[in-house]
């Protein structure tokens, strides 16, 4: 079983590589793009177990590792 | 009295440190490898800089895991003073030894210069021996030093004097061109409410002597030496 995690950065916190590709992408003539917010995203394999499961338990991970609160902000998903 | 720094795979500010401690200071210090459980009976502890497991997810995310790191939260519950330089200062914020959270520089530079900080509190054993409102000439090395805090918990930090040292002018004025990395409220280095664990940015320890173009962060490394004399009369 898969899930993947999404994690941001809050939208109240400034994100200098996003803004950084939003002007790069502008250079390129891009003119309608607007802002990045530049991101990560983990795909975590997991030994079988019900959804339900799965998701509470990597919504576990995302927030004791692969988010950190303060600043961050993660989504779950499973796939089944 | 005694130090001890401790080395995770990828610091590499450690020995800076221990030279610092040991040979400009003129203490006893020991270099602690990550995964021992104890911190050798020292007095003080450092967290030196570098890219602590390669930095990898995000600073100092990793090292908070390193198995010397459960000593060093007890040993800073207990009281102990606990000093976290750049690195150091992300693993302590990582770790919750200290509030708030590092990102990148907000113009994506990595700053290496030497930069005026102002002291904003004498009451924690690395700035014991500074005068109030000293300015320091320190050097910072980093790409992620940009220091944010949920606004409720900056105002807290503010309240209870947890900001230790915050970049200004040479003549001790804080203004956005004093900046070097977008840090909320120009805050260099923090500390806790116990007042024993202090994180900073710039590097003391490699401002020890002369020829590295400053002395002023000697002061650091010798206010723990004073604070500790102070609490053993």
């Amino acid at each position: 079983m898969k899930a993947r995690v999404y994690v941001t950065l809050k939208p109240s916190v400034f994100d200098p590589q996003g803004s950084v590709v939003a002007g790069a992408l502008q250079s390129l003539g891009y003119a309608d793009v607007k802002d990045v917010r530049q991101g990560k995203f983990f795909e975590v394999e997991l030994a079988d177990a019900d959804p339900a499961t799965a998701k509470q338990r990597v919504t576990e991970m995302a927030d004791k590792l692969l988010a950190n609160p303060v600043i961050e902000s993660y989504r779950v998903e499973v796939l089944q | 009295m005694k130090f001890a720094v401790v080395v995770f795979p990828g610091s590499n500010s450690d020995y800076d440190a221990f030279y610092a401690a040991s040979r400009v200071v003129g203490e006893q210090a020991e270099l602690v490898w990550h995964k021992d459980a104890d911190l050798k009976g020292a007095d003080a502890v450092i967290l030196p800089g570098g890219f602590a497991h390669g930095d990898y997810l995000r600073t100092g995310a990793i090292a908070r895991f390193s198995p010397i790191m459960g000593a060093v939260t007890a040993f800073a519950d207990r009281g102990g003073p606990v000093l976290g330089i750049c690195n150091g200062f992300q693993v302590l914020l990582e770790a919750g030894l200290l509030p708030g959270a590092m990102v990148r520089n907000d113009r994506i530079k990595f700053v290496s210069q030497l930069v005026p900080v102002r002291v904003e509190q004498t009451d924690t054993p690395f700035t014991a021996a500074c005068a109030p409102q000293q300015v320091l000439q320190l050097p910072i090395a980093h790409g992620e030093g940009n220091y944010y805090a949920p606004p409720g918990v900056l105002d807290d930090i503010e309240a209870n004097r947890q900001v230790v040292f915050r970049y200004t002018s040479p003549a001790g004025e804080p203004g956005a061109d004093w900046n070097p990395n977008g840090s909320l409220n120009n805050i260099a280095g923090i500390c806790n409410r116990r007042r024993n664990v202090v994180g900073l940015m710039p590097h003391p320890e490699r401002a020890a002597e002369l020829p590295l173009g400053s002395v002023d962060g000697r002061v650091v490394l010798a206010s723990v030496v004073k604070a500790l004399a102070a609490v053993s009369r």
